[in-house]
């Protein structure tokens, strides 16, 4: 597998420039001739699909929900960082690319971050411009707000909903470009392969979840914005369909995936409270501004908070990182909590959570200013936990969140199968070993609104392309491919369910598996472990779930089997990657690799690279291939919060 | 945490060309920390271990915030509490013996697709007839150079807070889908990037109403009643001034 960045020459401020202007462009009058899939309508994808639809190319739009407007984006509630520096705090350019590169430790490829940061600012103007309600100060300018990791304030933000309003507007774009005919949206169709024709992506397989029809769609180039695969833990802050199986279904067909391991860990979420729970609720990072998190420092003290007197408690954070307190960044809080509540200091029913106290801050400014800044967040920590935070500490607990690995792709955001890009969470290319709050958003339209038309006209432009359709062979064939895979899957349905289990039970048992063994703390013996009880759950899987109904009908059991069986086969990924990476950094603590005060220790000499997998066959182990990072405009330094 | 039995009576259709009808199912132990859509899933593991095809029905983000769950409990679109998704219902609401009818959001515009499964793509055809302002990507001036007062900017984003769940056409005797029309003329005509195209876009959305089968407006206000974002029934008239302002002065 051949790994070139394709990261253009020059000085880092010129690269993004240099490059458009050697990237070859298709005129006007050529480009409704080609015609452009694009999987997934998040932020990435929508406005990916609106924005190539304006320039005239021919889309066709693919989503496994009903409507565009129900991505997983939609959910985003913290705010999308700009380098606007409209508070004249100190912000620029460099600043936002310097924090983002530190705050993912050092392990993401920086020319693709500093241009991340340069097309910031105009992804604000552009969402303006859409219509989307920003908070606003009140002589009528944009407000800003500051997030974990940063020092200025550079997060735009239209109250708790923001992933909302700039999901909306994206889809307004969208939208428009649907009523005009230069897209073609496919609601509740899940692509189940990438179709791949003398080494070029032409086309994908649907599956039509209405019908339960196999369905093929050629173009001339396939972007998959499908989102990130955090639910291989069952239990995580993702919507319920979020999944990896586009991501999957392509590197089968010899995309590269880029640092599966590197999943990020939140660390303010509603605990789990019963093992029917379907999903992980986030509470924002913002808490942590006027929240002090505490345990008590007695083992298994089981006494109501309030009957804890002062001295009896660990306010441990404050302890540990004098100067940072509460507000140090995502891994080392979460790393944190899960170090209390495994020395048998957790509270609450489960034992798995702790206190995140607001007492202080309300006997210091009052009731009504705490309310007015948390109100809303409090109020849904309320209806779901049944407690008021303004009486009893509110109970949390880190969970899975984001996941920076994703398709490797190069400088242009494509894949290792030419005519193929990733954009958004689906592709591997700006977070790190950490993302910093309010990036992913930024990330997901700087790829959609203003990377990907260069990409897509370069493509084109210096690509010869054959004319394929769907009657081509690879088409038939990968399409049967899917239909007996969906067979293998139902052939357990007849005889009843008798002696099997459902899909979500073997969905959690990976997840337990997954979250005990390659969560935020791993080693050796845990992974190897994990490694070896992988083929049972998967024999588990195809000799025994049970999956009810037929192929050729709405099967919501069926779309959970398909998602499940391609967690079951991409988790090695993540296993063998957690393995190979013996150092710890971000988000990731290797156990083996830790400084004398149980912080992180990340290894320069042997891992400042990119870890890319190969898939090489169902029985094979993948082959690992290296990006190196190169370092030459920050020097990397081992981060410190005390 | 204490728990709760229930009695469920269900909606069941195998899709839009059949005829369906309620099935009883009861659950015990129900624990009251659960989601409605939480007991939802108990529900379907029960019938999936007794061989039986689970319950189809909608959502994603179980947050509040997709606007993808939405079913009929009791009479009542999203179910008895206020300004609350379906998701976001907890069981502790409920008392145990309690009977529980659910059913799907029915409308006309809304053809079913599966038990509590519906079609609303026809509000995404509402949007795509004008609610968005036309910018192409790229070339936008600095957000910064278009001011807009605080009060207006909040108020925008309170229409703007609509989820698309279609609970208010659900609940409307007409079946009108006036309170999320109406949410997304208000949020743009509020805005001044909204104004150019104001009078076009108050007229397309409109009559895109129409072609859908949607009714019209007679004052129930049984959408804001049910409206999880608490989205007010004001903007109804607003959309009415929009639209007469289109069709008696002129594009
Ligand atoms: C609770 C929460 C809060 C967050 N808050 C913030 C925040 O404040 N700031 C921030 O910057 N980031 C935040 N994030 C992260 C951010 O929201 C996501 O990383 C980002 O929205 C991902 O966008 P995307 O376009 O890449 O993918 P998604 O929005 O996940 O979209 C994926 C799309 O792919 C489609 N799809 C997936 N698989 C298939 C398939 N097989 N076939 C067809 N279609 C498919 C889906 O239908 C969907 O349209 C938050 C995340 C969560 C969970
Ligand atoms: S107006 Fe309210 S009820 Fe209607 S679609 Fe929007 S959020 Fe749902
Ligand atoms: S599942 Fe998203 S609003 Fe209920």
């Amino acid at each position: 597998m051949e790994l070139n960045p394709n990261v253009p020459s020059g000085p880092l401020a010129d690269k993004w420039d240099t490059h458009r202007f050697a990237c070859k462009l298709v005129n006007p009058a050529n480009r409704r001739k080609f015609r452009i899939i694009v999987v997934g309508t998040g932020l990435a994808g929508a406005s990916a699909a609106a924005t190539l639809a304006e320039l005239g190319y021919k889309v066709d739009a693919f989503c496994l929900h009903d409507s565009p407007r129900r991505a997983h984006s939609i959910a985003a509630q913290g705010g999308i960082n700009a380098a606007k520096n409209y508070q004249n705090d100190g912000d620029s350019v460099f600043r936002l690319f310097y924090d983002t590169i530190k705050g993912g430790d050092f392990r993401a490829r920086e020319a693709n971050v500093y241009r991340l940061a340069q097309v910031s600012t105009n992804i604000i103007d552009q969402c303006v411009a859409q219509g989307v309600p920003f908070a606003r100060e009140y002589g009528g300018s944009l407000a800003n707000r500051s997030f974990g990791g940063a020092q200025v304030s550079r997060t735009f933000y239209a109250r708790g909903q923001t992933g909302q309003q700039l999901l909306l507007g994206a889809y307004s774009a969208l939208s428009r470009q649907i009523g005009k005919g230069g897209v073609t949206m496919y609601n509740r169709r899940e692509m189940m392969d990438v179709v791949v024709v003398n080494g070029r992506a032409r086309g994908i397989v649907v599956r039509n979840m209405i019908n339960g029809a196999i369905e093929t769609y050629a173009a001339d180039a396939v972007l998959l914005c499908t989102g990130g695969y955090g639910n291989a833990y069952f239990l995580s802050t993702n919507a319920m369909a979020s999944n990896v199986t586009a991501a999957w279904r392509a590197c089968k067909r010899g995309a590269g995936f880029a640092n599966p391991s590197f999943v990020q860990i939140h660390p303010t979420c509603i605990p789990v409270h019963g093992d029917y729970q379907s999903k992980l609720t986030l509470m924002s990072e913002s808490l942590r501004n006027d929240g002090r998190v505490w345990v008590p420092k007695k083992q298994g003290d089981t006494r109501h908070p309030s009957q804890i007197p002062e001295d009896e408690r660990d306010y441990y954070l404050e302890n540990k990182y004098p100067s940072f307190g509460n507000l140090v960044p995502r891994d080392v809080a979460s790393r944190n909590a899960k170090e209390q509540c495994d020395a048998g200091k957790g509270v609450g029913s489960t034992r798995l959570a702790v206190y995140l106290d607001f007492a202080d801050a309300i006997k210091r400014d009052g009731e009504e200013v705490i309310l007015r800044k948390y109100g809303n967040l409090f109020q849904m920590y309320e209806k779901i936990t049944d407690s008021d935070p303004m009486k009893e500490p509110m109970m949390i607990y880190p969970a899975v969140h984001y996941t920076m690995g994703g398709l490797w792709v190069d400088y242009n955001l494509m894949t290792t199968i030419p005519g193929l890009f990733a954009l958004g969470e689906c592709n591997f290319s700006d977070h790190g070993a950490n993302r910093l709050g309010a990036s992913a958003l930024m990330q997901g339209l700087a790829d959609g609104y203003f990377i990907i038309n260069t990409s897509v006209a370069h493509y084109f432009g210096s690509t010869a392309l054959e004319k394929v359709d769907t009657g081509h062979e690879a088409f038939t064939k990968t399409a049967a491919e899917v239909s007996n895979r969906i067979d293998r899957m139902l052939k357990n349905s007849s005889g009843g369910p008798e002696g099997k289990v459902t899909v979500d039970e073997v969905h959690k048992q990976l997840g337990k598996l997954l979250w005990d063994n390659c969560g935020m703390a791993r080693n050796k013996e845990g992974l190897e472990h994990a490694l070896a009880q992988l083929p049972h759950l998967r024999q588990t899987f195809w000799e025994r779930v049970y999956v009810p109904g037929a192929g050729r009908d709405i099967n919501q059991s069926l779309e959970r089997a398909g998602r499940v069986a391609d967690f079951l086969e991409f988790a090695e990924f993540m296993i063998r990657d957690a393995l190979a990476r013996e150092e710890s950094c971000g988000c990731h603590l290797r156990e083996e690799s830790q400084t004398d005060e149980h912080e992180a220790l990340r290894d320069d000499t042997n891992y400042s690279h990119v870890s890319v997998w190969e898939y090489t066959g169902d029985d094979q182990p993948p082959a690992l291939h290296k990006e190196p990072l190169q370092f030459e405009n920050v020097t990397p330094t081992q981060r410190s919060y005390k | 945490m204490s728990s709760i039995d229930l009695k469920l009576v269900i909606w069941r259709q195998n899709n839009g060309d059949s005829l369906g009808d309620f099935e009883t199912h009861v659950l015990r132990d129900i624990s009251t920390d659960m989601s409605f859509l939480e007991m939802l899933d108990v529900l379907n593991e029960k019938l999936t271990k007794e061989g039986r095809e689970p319950v189809a029905f909608d959502h994603d983000c179980r947050e509040g915030i997709c606007g993808m769950c939405g079913a009929v409990v009791n009479g009542i679109a999203h179910g008895p509490e206020k300004e609350t998704t379906l998701c976001q219902l907890h069981m502790r609401k409920f008392n145990s013996g309690d009977t529980l009818v659910i059913e799907p959001f029915r409308s006309r515009a809304f053809p079913i697709k599966k038990d509590l499964m519906v079609d609303r793509s026809a509000l995404d055809r509402i949007i795509q007839a004008g609610g968005f302002v036309s910018v192409n990507t790229g070339g936008a001036v600095d957000g910064n150079s278009i001011p807009i007062p605080t009060e207006t900017a909040e108020l925008a984003m309170d229409a703007a807070a609509c989820i698309g769940c279609g609970a208010c056409v659900a609940s409307c005797p007409n079946g009108a889908a006036m309170l999320f029309t109406s949410a997304k003329i208000s949020q743009l005509c509020l805005l001044p990037q909204g104004q150019p195209e104001r009078k076009q876009r108050a007229a397309a959305m409109v009559a895109q109403m129409d072609k859908e089968g949607f009714g019209y407006c007679s004052n129930e206000r049984e959408c804001e009643a049910v409206c999880p974002k608490g989205i007010s029934i004001s903007n109804i008239a607003r959309m009415n001034r929009e639209y007469l302002k289109s069709t008696f002065f002129g594009r």
